[in-house]
């Protein structure tokens, strides 16, 4: 088993290789999600705060 | 004739179908994504035979390779649709381009890096200025670039417009990447499956490599349209549809 990670005397490259892969695929895939989220509560704060607005002006 | 496809796209085209048909695609895509990475992980570190050249070594071409082909397919999506969307003013060809061109970096960088680590063992060398390792590296300079320009203009049309012609003159890199092997005496060794001579690759090494590469190009597909929808929702934020969505969650979220 040890053996078959070390993949010969490449390890270090062969891992660093595929360890990056992940990291960089895994952001650049979350990224968006969590943006999504963002924008989801941004806008929804903002069409609360024009709905608050609207009902001070028909107030006045 | 031309009319009613014209009208068929420009409905599906329209924010509100995109966002709820890519709704549903996105986990397919997604799951199926990576699926086919774990099978060609798998299959490309432990179970694929040692190349009796490289060694083990050799393994890093299931990532390196499905890299630098996706870093060329999405610059092909990116000035497509950005012709797409300079020709017949689609919004949505426009947000597919910009969409694309972070992970087009993303995909060239990794390209590059993992080249690098490979070249190490192999090479003696972390980089040299062979043609194939420059024209990537120019590639990822042309998203790079590509993103900047589109930050710096503050018209979102203007910015679309000016970002599209970059990127289609940049097309010309494209067939510079693939050929450079040939045309150049190059470090970078040929083209061992993307030729017209059958693949001189073993099967056992192949599968891994396309189970790979289908994965990563699925894998693109669902990250291009997660961030096209995002936005596309930031956008039309003053229309009623994305109001409707929005109050719809907000209300799930309230009762629960």
């Amino acid at each position: 088993m040890l053996e078959m990670l070390q993949m010969g005397k490449y390890g270090a490259y062969v891992w660093s290789s595929y360890g990056l892969a992940l990291i960089v695929m895994g952001y650049v895939a979350f990224k968006p999600l969590m943006d999504k989220k963002s924008i989801f509560k941004e806008l929804a704060m903002k069409y609360r705060r024009e709905a608050h607005q609207s009902t001070i002006k028909e107030q006045k | 004739m031309f009319k009613s496809i014209m009208k068929f796209i420009y409905h599906f085209a329209s924010p509100k179908h995109f966002y709820r048909l890519s709704g549903k695609l996105i986990p397919w895509f997604a799951w199926l994504a990576a699926l086919l990475l774990i099978a060609g992980s798998i299959d490309g570190l432990f179970i694929a035979p040692v190349d009796y050249q490289q060694g083990d070594s050799y393994r890093i071409i299931f990532v390196h390779v499905p890299a630098a082909w996706m870093s060329m397919f999405i610059y092909m999506v990116m000035a497509t649709s950005g012709a797409i969307g300079l020709i017949w003013k689609i919004k949505l060809a426009d947000v597919i381009a910009s969409s694309s061109a972070p992970i087009g970096a993303a995909f060239t960088f990794l390209a590059l890096v993992t080249g690098s680590i490979w070249g190490k063992p192999m090479w003696g060398a972390w980089w040299v200025w062979d043609a194939r390792l420059t024209a990537e590296l120019i590639l990822l300079f042309l998203y790079l670039g590509f993103m900047a320009l589109e930050a710096a203009i503050e018209d979102p049309r203007a910015a679309a417009r000016a970002c599209a012609i970059l990127a289609i003159v940049g097309v010309i890199n494209i067939p510079i990447i693939h050929y450079s092997v040939e045309w150049w005496n190059t470090l970078h060794q040929g083209a061992t499956v993307t030729k017209f001579d059958k693949p001189s690759i073993h099967i056992s090494m192949l599968i891994p490599l396309l189970l790979m590469a289908l994965g990563f190009k699925l894998y693109y597909v669902a990250v291009v349209l997660v961030r096209a929808r995002n936005k596309v929702l930031y956008t039309d934020q003053n229309s009623g549809w994305v109001k409707e969505l929005i109050k719809s969650k907000n209300e799930q979220f309230t009762s629960i």
